[in-house]
């Protein structure tokens, strides 16, 4: 696709970010164009959709103050790329990859296309390497490893910024001192969290490690489109080309997903669920599954993707969809939040795909997978009382219900609360769990092997 | 355009990309590509090949791993490096391999449709007959004798009734939206034993049977999937991942290898297919896959095996039909999907069966496929036009889920219709009173429920002793027959009679413990006696060991509660 200078000024029509171009017959699919402005600016765009005579091109600076007669467009004839390096680390950029931080270009090392290719699942290696997060919900019940992507549910006002970077600070792989990265893409997020990631990073160090990409609430919301691919090309590179190990935090999905629709209904597309367009799964599958690790490579994509649910609604379509691609997530609740308990981790609905191969023996220890599975059975048997003594009061209950109220009251405060700096070995969280697990009498631990309870078990014989 | 076939292969632009039309009107034809279409510009060429959409079948398929076109996936890495390039392609069945074929069939013998030419060991367990077309028949004219041939060998000459030669190799192809033809559809007559309690004493499966898995994500439609691929007793195993996970199909690759069927003692990958179209690879391709797994399915059904196909999951094809038709401007029909859905999904489970072959043979394809409703919500169009047609329900349920109960199958929604046809089998291999204690139990388990909304009202302590004892007895139920971890070594596979056994145990405890109840013991003396703590656990214990002990903790249960009784 080495054709002459492709360039039209007859822009037809403009429909919120999309336009539409006449005159060209041979605009290829999935093209970058050029949409140059009176007064010598220019906005990225690419086609997504190519007729004779025609090209439906999507701009990601957006159409606002765009005019049709005025504008000229031009057909690069070449896929997005973006120019990546080494040097990218410790570098703030803007959503669409612009240097903000007052640096100069990065003198690229490599060209990559943005979209990225699938890799072919039988190149990719299992993840297996136990992340400590430091984090006792997380470690001990939703454990991560390297290569998984983790989305972390949440709502407008809780602190999943604060968690993200929690994670961040503290998270490693024992026994290794492997170089790690952190790649952050921002989508829609305020000017305060931006500042909040910035300063948390410059504070402990990380931002020599670290990439940002900055969409932000004021920035054009068709941008956040391809905010996301750069940061995960960024991330591919710094993965699988550099051997690095890279953590990617995305936020918010939730905007990316808005600008999406907002593609999709400009194109007047038949949507599925509350707007969003049918294809919206394959699309942010296209983003999630380029985390992983790929044999005889050294690097790991990790994803800690957020988003937050619109009221509050697991069900809505962006963290449905999330849900059905990732490999688990972590939820948080308005309702520990109120309680005060941070970081206010609801571990019922959580899950951790990938914790099995993570956890046992050789990798945290052997009673982790029984002492995890009994911990939910005991706070879901907890739960489901404190809601029948809220109707109809606690005269009923037997000593061993009152033992699962006193349960669920201290596991929330002691083992899911902790505080904002404080990391916990995996051994700390699983004593702490053997400290809760204590109060009941032996024969309630089902689903722990006798073996570990012999071991570990601390309250009363018999 | 003009005079091509809808469904024919076209290769597209100068990459020559493999697509197919999909739609015709006058001289434009739609074409859906496999592949990425970045780049491609109007005015590129399209070439015809005058073929469907087919598979390759022969030897060579068992343990390969395709994408949903059956390009081989390990193949492609070998030539595309770690990701998946477009424009990259290698023939499905490997060309340079020799197989040792023994012939049939002698020179002037004559041939009908589909019967057995030859036999090549494909593995140590599987024989692979290599079938005659089902389309052709005649004489033959000259037969190779056995040895060592490729597939792209001619092995059979035949005469056709109008006097053509045909030159027939052990590759053939075969259109896979064409379900390939049988003699006889038969109904199915024995259980696919899963080793999973939930399924196999509850909510049996059949050898030939239909099943669905809806449920929310992270519900445990692929682990039970897996399970099944693992340890269902079928010979022959095609696992289509449908628009799911990398790491999934990832996992399928690191352990099927290692694992032992237990019931041919080869490694489990030397019996299965797997078709790996994951969410990042193309949509078309998506759509093509459960095509392509059934066919294969179909194939070694023909055979005379007994073929399990579990497509993970049935929804991502759905929207995968959803998105093209939406690309074609059809008419949306419920949620956007196009009006064929239902049809299309009738037309699949369809293809389902236990059958007598054109060669004879008898064989089977169990289909089990995985449904995601959005929101977890199974009013949805998919689970809906799937559940008229299946005969089997694995209802997945979130809160179970959250509790960790696993498998998280939702025992007041999930059916089977084929319970009846399982308790002949059951009642040789477990005992006559099987068909009795799964009533019993599926009663206790609704009236628990029943229970449970009661004291949701009026608290606990108001229930009588009886209905106390109830509970009771359920939650055992629940928590050591019901609940079976996928990753508990010994557990993950449970054998009939260990499952007819712990089922007994429980059974006897129910009735012998109501009967005490009855005579004055309480709830609480009764869940305090020894013998209900030997009822925990029972799953993860060593096989062996259950066995050795389960006369003794039966006669325990017999003691403990003549003490109620007296
Ligand atoms: N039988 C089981 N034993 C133990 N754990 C299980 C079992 N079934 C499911 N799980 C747990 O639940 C998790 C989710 O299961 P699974 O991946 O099968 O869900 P799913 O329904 O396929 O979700 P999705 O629709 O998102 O693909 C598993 O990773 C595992 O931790
Ligand atoms: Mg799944």
């Amino acid at each position: 696709m080495t054709q002459p200078l492709r360039e039209f000024r007859s822009v037809v029509r403009v429909a919120g970010p999309i336009l539409a171009v006449s005159g060209i017959d041979d605009a290829g699919y999935n093209e970058v164009v050029h949409v140059l402005l009176p007064d010598g600016t220019m906005r990225l765009g690419q086609v997504l959709e190519s007729r004779m005579g025609m090209a439906i091109v999507m701009v990601f600076g957006g159409t606002r103050d765009l005019d049709c007669d005025v504008s000229a467009v031009r057909f690069t004839g070449k896929p997005l790329m973006m120019p990546v390096a080494k040097e990218m680390l410790g570098r703030i950029f803007s959503g669409s990859a612009e240097p903000i931080d007052g640096g100069g270009r990065v003198v690229p090392e490599k060209e990559m296309e943005i979209s990225g290719y699938a890799i072919n699942p039988t190149r990719r290696e299992f993840p297996e390497d136990f992340i400590e997060t430091g984090i006792s919900a997380i470690d001990g019940m939703n454990t991560l490893v390297r290569g998984q992507k983790l989305p972390v549910f949440s709502g407008s006002g809780l602190p999943h910024s604060q968690l993200a970077a929690q994670i961040t600070r503290q998270a490693r792989v024992r026994g290794t001192e492997e170089s790690f990265a952190v790649v952050f893409a921002a989508m829609g997020i305020t000017h305060e969290e931006a500042r909040f990631f910035i300063r948390e990073f410059s504070e402990t160090g990380a931002r020599a490690h670290a990439v940002l990409f900055l969409n932000r609430a004021d920035d054009p919301a068709i941008e956040r489109i391809v905010t996301p691919r750069l940061a995960l090309t960024a991330a591919e590179y710094l993965a699988f080309d550099c051997g690095m190990h890279v953590l990617v935090v995305m936020q918010d999905i939730t905007a990316y997903c808005e600008a999406l629709r907002e593609v999709s209904a400009a194109r007047e597309e038949i949507p599925a669920r509350r707007g969003y367009p049918g294809y919206m799964y394959t699309d942010l599958a296209s983003l999630y599954e380029r985390a992983g690790r790929v044999k005889g490579r050294a690097g790991s994509i990790t994803q800690l993707p957020i988003l937050s649910m619109p009221d509050d609604d697991i069900t809505h379509p962006v963290p449905d969809l999330t849900g059905y691609i990732t490999e688990g997530q972590i939820v948080l609740s308005r309702e520990l939040h109120r309680k005060g308990i941070y970081p206010p981790i609801d571990v019922l609905p959580c899950l951790s795909r990938l914790m099995q191969g993570g956890i046992g023996k050789e990798r945290t220890r052997a009673d982790h997978a029984d002492v995890s599975s009994q911990l939910y059975a005991a706070y879901a048997r907890g739960r489901r009382l404190a809601g029948l003594v809220a109707v109809i009061g606690d005269e009923g209950l037997t000593d061993t219900d009152r033992l699962y109220l006193t349960f669920l009251e201290r596991f929330e405060e002691e083992f899911v609360g902790q505080k904002r700096d404080e990391g916990r070995s995996i051994g700390e969280t699983l004593d702490r769990a053997w400290d809760l697990l204590s109060i009941f009498p032996q024969d309630e631990l089902k689903r722990i092997n006798p073996a570990f309870i012999r071991e570990y078990y601390r309250g009363e014989i018999g | 355009m003009r005079g091509a076939q809808m469904y024919e292969v076209v290769y597209v632009g100068d990459d020559e990309l493999i697509g197919e039309i999909i739609g015709l009107e006058e001289d434009l034809a739609t074409v859906q590509v496999y592949e990425d279409t970045g780049g491609i510009t109007p005015g590129e060429p399209v070439q015809r090949t005058g073929m469907s959409l087919s598979v390759e079948l022969g030897p060579g398929l068992l343990g390969m791993i395709y994408d949903g076109i059956q390009r081989p996936l390990t193949e492609l890495g070998s030539i595309s490096g770690d990701f998946i390039i477009r424009g990259v392609s290698s023939p499905a069945l490997p060309r340079e391999r020799r197989y040792r074929f023994t012939p049939d069939v002698t020179e002037g013998d004559e041939l009908k449709g589909g019967a057995v030419i030859g036999t090549v060991p494909e593995t140590n367990q599987i024989i692979h007959s290599i079938l005659l077309p089902p389309h052709l028949s005649g004489k033959v004219t000259k037969v190779a004798g056995e040895g060592e041939y490729t597939v792209l060998d001619q092995i059979l000459w035949l005469a056709d009734r109008d006097g053509n030669e045909h030159e027939i190799t052990m590759l053939q192809r075969w259109p896979v939206r064409v379900p390939r033809p049988i003699r006889e559809k038969l109904p199915p007559v024995r259980p696919l034993i899963t080793g999973q309690r939930v399924i196999d004493s509850f909510f049996p499966m059949v050898q030939g049977g239909t099943a669905a898995v809806p449920g929310p994500f992270g519900a445990g439609k692929t682990v039970v999937q897996h399970q099944l691929a693992k340890w269902s007793d079928a010979d022959i195993i095609v696992y289509v991942g449908c628009g799911e996970r990398g790491n999934e199909m990832a996992d399928v690759l690191r352990q099927f290898p290692a694992l032992i069927d237990p019931k041919t003692k080869e490694p489990l990958m030397k019996r299965t297919v797997l078709i790996g179209n994951t969410s990042n690879m193309p949509v078309a391709a998506r759509e093509a896959s459960v095509y392509t797994g059934i066919t294969i399915a179909e194939y070694y059904r023909d055979m005379g095996y007994s073929v399990a196909l579990m497509a993970d999951s049935t929804s991502r094809w759905a929207e995968a039909m959803r998105e093209i038709s939406g690309r074609l401007e059809e008419m949306p029909g419920e949620h956007g999907y196009p009006a064929y859905l239902g049809s299309r999904l009738a037309d699949f489970y369809e293809r389902a069966g236990r059958v007598t072959a054109l060669s004879g043979e008898e064989g089977s394809v169990s289909v089990i496929g995985a449904v995601s409703p959005p929101g977890g919500d199974f009013s949805e169009p998919v689970t809906q036009n799937t559940l008229r047609i299946v005969r089997v329900f694995w209802a997945l349920d979130a809160d179970l889920a959250h509790q960790r109960h696993f498998p998280a199958v939702n025992w007041l929604l999930s059916y089977s219709l084929y319970a009846d046809l399982a308790e002949p089998w059951w009642e040789k291999h477990g005992g006559t009173d099987w068909g009795r204690m799964r009533g019993d139990l599926l009663r206790l388990l609704q009236k628990e429920s029943e229970l449970e909304e009661i004291v949701q009202l009026v608290g606990p302590d108001l229930l009588p002793e009886q209905d106390k004892f109830t509970l009771h007895v359920a939650t055992i139920l629940r928590e050591s027959f019901l609940i079976q971890s996928a990753f508990d070594e010994v557990d993950t596979f449970c054998p009939p009679e260990k499952q007819y056994r712990m089922m007994r145990l429980i059974h006897r405890y129910l009735l012998h413990g109501r009967d005490a109840v009855e005579e004055g013991m309480t709830a609480e003396e009764a869940a305090g006696l020894p013998v209900a703590g030997r009822l925990a656990r029972m799953g993860p214990m060593p096989h062996d060991d259950f066995a050795e002990q389960y006369e003794t903790v039966l006669h325990e249960i017999d003691d403990a509660f003549k003490g109620g009784r007296r």
